[in-house]
């Protein structure tokens, strides 16, 4: 059963092979071989499709990381296969599409190459049952919708709506991550379907809601729910064929995927049910009344789009609901909005695709989307005015067209669920159908703007780039089939209920007897139902807004332009980036002086804190030795020494007064019995002396550097705190002796190491391999001096930096 | 250093017993470093303020035909024994940087010891006089 993985990687294998392909064959399109390896995918995953319903599952792993548990595991059940289905199906549609859509003065290899590239990605996203995995494919549709945006990467609003939409997608998935390893912590896998063997053990645990918050943070961005879906209007600025496979069937889907996943381990829960179906109903009325105002066609779908997406958001929230009554009759009534969430998924695909390649047509045809120049095409493109008509009307909610089913089932969902009596719904459970009923009639609005604007009124030639006429047939095939599906499962729902939908069932409620979860679509629910009314009163109402809607359109007026979340996005990414320079700037100053004052203040605030806040500073002097007179005349002449260095009028002075240190330092080594000490400190202290007068001659000009008597101040604290830790350490250290010194051993260096010199021993024997490396430290120092002093360039040399 | 020519007889001359002095010291400083203070880095340190010396008193070129050295050269050499003396331990099957020690007699100094941590010593001595000189001569003729 390897081939499920196999499949998952075939997409990626055919990228890889595309550029080559397309050099060497120039005369066929190379659309053609990435539409044939799509369409073996589709009849690979659609032979699935009875076995599935039969209720089988199939699962593969290929071991990729076994010792940390991740493993490359393909599972196929019926919520995957639907997916799975949806992206080979419509993707080999789209691609075909493509081939008539783009010319071949593109760049091709590189489309074609970015479209699989992400179907290998999406494909993993639905089959891993690893969620490492999935965070990787995950991931990868970001990436590849972020290479497909930039398509055209000459354009400056290609690249920013790029920008926007990896921002948004990636910092989601990056949240998703954390939630991911949250999971992995309560339960100690990373297997989905281990983590839902698990399900409800684990949600006393602290980690659980925001494991939770997390992940729908990942699915909301990717499923440009609100607020993150402003992403998805500027991912408009991608090739069409890209917009209709990847921001309304495909990639916007996974975050709903990912909803669906995970509602067996936090379905039930109030906070889920509320974020979920809240944040989904908001985006559907928010999505719907922003998609009004749009004058670009694309602009308008692409609201639609976030407004759809945040009906089947919904539905999987009131759907969720169901499983907060565990294994009882009174769930299934619920698991039914579960079931139009999957339902109306299918049919946002067919009839998104088709009005996205409409869009596509129109703009190709006449040159351009704005609604403003557009009318009267209907005469001149009767066969692409059809399509367009069917996916509106199926997306407004129309019989005799798909959507009309899903948006009755939406209606009963949201009845329902105001009774169900939990979560606080009896407080909140009516406001659930108005807001759902007033966002349908603005989406009755815009699917009407599209239909009429579009295609009647008064032809306009003079503002079109080209006159209007039908496409070549190759560009309506793939709309063509989608708008047959828009017809094809309003007449036969049952079929795709049956086949596809029931099993997916079983995968989001395993805890449910399979023959509840089977619902019966039918299309007529009677005079009595409120269904019925509610869509003959969009019908009603939508109509009437629509015939005035140049009347109550200064209602978008009320939020000025700079409040939308749009601007919010900008405002923001501006002024992170300004006030980073700014803060980066206040320290990053280039002067070395205020850097060591960082490092000090560092310094005494780590090594400072540390002592006092353990409380070690212990002073025990008891066991030290008297000092002698002598000792102390030398203490005070280094003291003086080095506190007039800090008052030296001339650099001079300042170099003698340093070397009546080192001296001092030499002669301590003496008192203390140090002769080897005492020897090499006399010699390194006079060569580092001459050394410094032999630069003397070359040093600029010593003078009182000019800073502020504020900064002098805070220098001298800074270096009296330092001189105060520091004695503090030496004395704590000194009184506290943990345990006997290893000097002992070495006193046997004549019989250890045949000589009567310790400290030399230790040198050239015990440790030589320190005196080595601080032989090589040396090397360096000389051949440092060396190269700078005698590599330079002369006058009429080039710089040899800048080579 | 070398622009002006005056007349120094009395530093040239007491530079030609006091350094010979410094550069005898020097070795015994290195010799002597096993047993008693002294060793590679001082007798290094010592062995370059001699010829520092002989340099002030007769100018860098008048040396450099007195001892045609390239001290730069010393610095590899230097380090060259050095490590050596740590790879020749691999050859007896012992840790790298094992040093040994033995007595023998020779016919004029008598019984001596001898200890391979002396040659790693040497290495030590050679790199710091290369490293001392070339830095000092290396900013002396800077122009």
């Amino acid at each position: 059963m390897s081939t499920l993985n196999i499949a998952i990687i075939f997409p990626f294998i055919a990228a890889i092979v595309i550029p080559f392909l397309y050099n060497k064959i120039r005369k066929l399109h190379i659309g053609w071989f990435a539409m044939l390896v799509s369409f073996v995918l589709f009849i690979y995953f659609a032979r699935y499709v009875p076995r599935i319903a039969n209720g089988e599952t199939f699962a593969n792993t290929i071991n990729w990381i076994p010792s940390y548990g991740i493993n490359f595991t393909a599972y196929l059940d019926g919520l995957s296969l639907i997916l799975a289905l949806l992206i080979t199906g419509v993707g080999t549609l789209v691609i075909l599409y493509s081939i008539f859509y783009l010319s071949s003065k593109e760049s091709l290899g590189r489309f074609y190459t970015y479209l699989l590239f992400f179907m290998g990605a999406m494909l993993g996203v639905v089959l891993s049952d690893n969620i490492m995995v999935l965070y990787v494919f995950w991931e990868l549709t970001s990436i590849s919708s972020f290479l497909l945006i930039a398509f055209w990467y000459q354009r400056k609003r290609s690249r920013d709506g790029a920008k926007k939409s990896l921002l948004i997608t990636v910092s989601g998935g990056f949240g998703m991550l954390i939630g991911f390893i949250m999971l992995y912590i309560m339960t100690g896998t990373w297997s989905i379907r281990e983590i839902i063997s698990m399900a409800g053990s684990f949600t006393d645990h602290a980690l659980f809601i925001p494991a939770m918050l997390l992940l729908l943070l990942g699915a909301f961005t990717k499923s440009a729910q609100f607020p993150f879906h402003i992403w998805l209007p500027d991912a408009m600025e991608a090739p069409t064929p890209v917009s209709a496979y990847l921001h309304s069937a495909t990639m916007v889907k996974a975050g709903i995927y990912l909803v669906a996943r995970f509602t067996p381990i936090f379905g039930g829960e109030s906070i889920w049910f509320w974020l979920v179906t809240g944040v989904g109903l908001l985006t559907l009325f928010w999505g719907s009344f922003s998609a009004v105002r749009q004058t670009d066609l694309k602009a308008m779908l692409a609201y639609s789009t976030v407004s759809q997406l945040g009906m089947i958001m919904s539905m999987f929230g009131i759907g969720s609901a169901a499983l907060h009554f565990g294994n009882s009759t009174v769930s299934v009534v619920y698991t039914q909005a579960t079931f139009a969430a999957l339902f109306h998924l299918v049919n946002h695909s067919t009839f998104k695709g088709a009005l996205f390649m409409v869009v596509g047509i129109v703009d190709h045809e006449v040159g351009t989307r704005d609604l403003r120049r557009l009318g009267g095409l209907v005469t001149l493109m009767p066969i692409t005015f059809t399509i367009a008509m069917i996916g509106s009307f199926s997306m407004a909610g129309l019989p005799p067209f798909n959507g009309f089913l899903s948006k009755e089932m939406f209606f009963t969902a949201v009845l329902t669920i105001g009774e169900a009596g939990i979560f606080s719904l009896d407080t909140w459970g009516t406001l659930l159908p108005v807001i759902a009923w007033v966002a349908s009639i603005f989406t009755f609005v815009y699917s009407m703007i599209i239909v009429f604007q579009t295609f009647f009124g008064p032809y306009k030639e003079e503002r079109l780039e080209h006159p209007a006429h039908e496409p070549p047939v190759g560009m309506l095939i793939a709309p063509g089939i989608l708008a047959l599906l828009v017809i094809g499962i309003f007449f036969f729902p049952n079929v795709l209920g049956d086949y596809i939908l029931t099993p997916a069932m079983m995968g989001i409620f395993p805890s449910l007897p399979a023959a509840d979860l089977s619902v019966p679509i039918s299309a007529w629910h009677g005079f009595r139902s409120m269904e019925l009314w509610m869509t003959i009163g969009v019908i009603i109402f939508g109509f009437a807004l629509y015939k005035t809607r140049k009347k109550w359109a200064f209602v978008y007026k009320l939020f000025p332009e700079k409040w939308s979340f749009n601007s919010f996005y900008s405002y923001s990414l501006e002024k992170l980036e300004e006030h980073s320079t700014t803060i980066t700037n206040s320290y990053m100053t280039g002067y070395l002086r205020d850097y060591m004052v960082y490092i000090y203040l560092f310094f005494i605030v780590a090594i400072g804190g540390t002592i006092i806040y353990t409380g070690v500073y212990a002073f025990d002097i008891s066991g030290n030795s008297s000092v002698s007179e002598f000792e102390w005349i030398l203490v005070l002449v280094m003291i003086i020494a080095g506190i007039s260095v800090l008052f030296a009028k001339s650099r001079l002075t300042a170099i003698l007064l340093n070397s009546i240190l080192g001296y001092g330092v030499a002669t301590f080594f003496v008192i203390f019995r140090a002769p080897d000490l005492a020897l090499t400190q006399i010699i390194v202290e006079t060569v580092t002396t001459v050394l410094f007068l032999v630069a003397y001659y070359f040093l600029p000009e010593w003078k009182k550097e000019d800073v502020p008597r504020k900064s002098r101040n805070v220098n001298l604290i800074i270096s009296i705190s330092v001189g105060i830790v520091f004695t503090v350490i030496a004395l704590t250290v000194q009184s506290g002796k943990l345990f006997e010194s290893i000097s002992g051993y070495f006193e046997n260096s004549y019989e250890l190491a045949g000589g009567k010199n310790i400290v030399n021993s230790i040198l050239g024997d015990f440790r030589a391999f320190d005196t080595m490396l601080e032989v090589v430290v040396l090397l360096i120092a000389g051949i440092g001096v060396y190269s700078i002093i005698k590599l330079k360039a002369k006058k009429e040399d080039e710089s040899v930096e800048d080579q | 250093m070398d622009n002006y020519k005056p007349n120094n007889m009395i530093l040239q001359t007491t530079t030609s017993l006091i350094a010979f002095l410094l550069l005898g010291f020097a070795v015994y400083l290195l010799f002597a470093g096993h047993n008693s203070p002294g060793g590679g880095f001082v007798g290094g340190l010592m062995t370059s303020g001699a010829i520092l010396l002989l340099n002030m008193a007769y100018g860098s070129l008048t040396v450099k035909k007195m001892l045609p050295i390239n001290f730069t050269m010393l610095i590899p050499i230097g380090l060259l024994i050095a490590i050596a003396t740590g790879l020749g331990s691999f050859i007896f099957n012992v840790p790298f940087l094992s040093h040994t020690f033995g007595y023998f007699t020779f016919p004029i100094f008598g019984e001596v010891e001898l200890a391979t941590a002396m040659l790693f010593d040497f290495g030590v001595y050679f790199t710091v006089v290369g490293v001392v000189m070339t830095i000092i001569l290396s900013i002396a003729e800077d122009q």
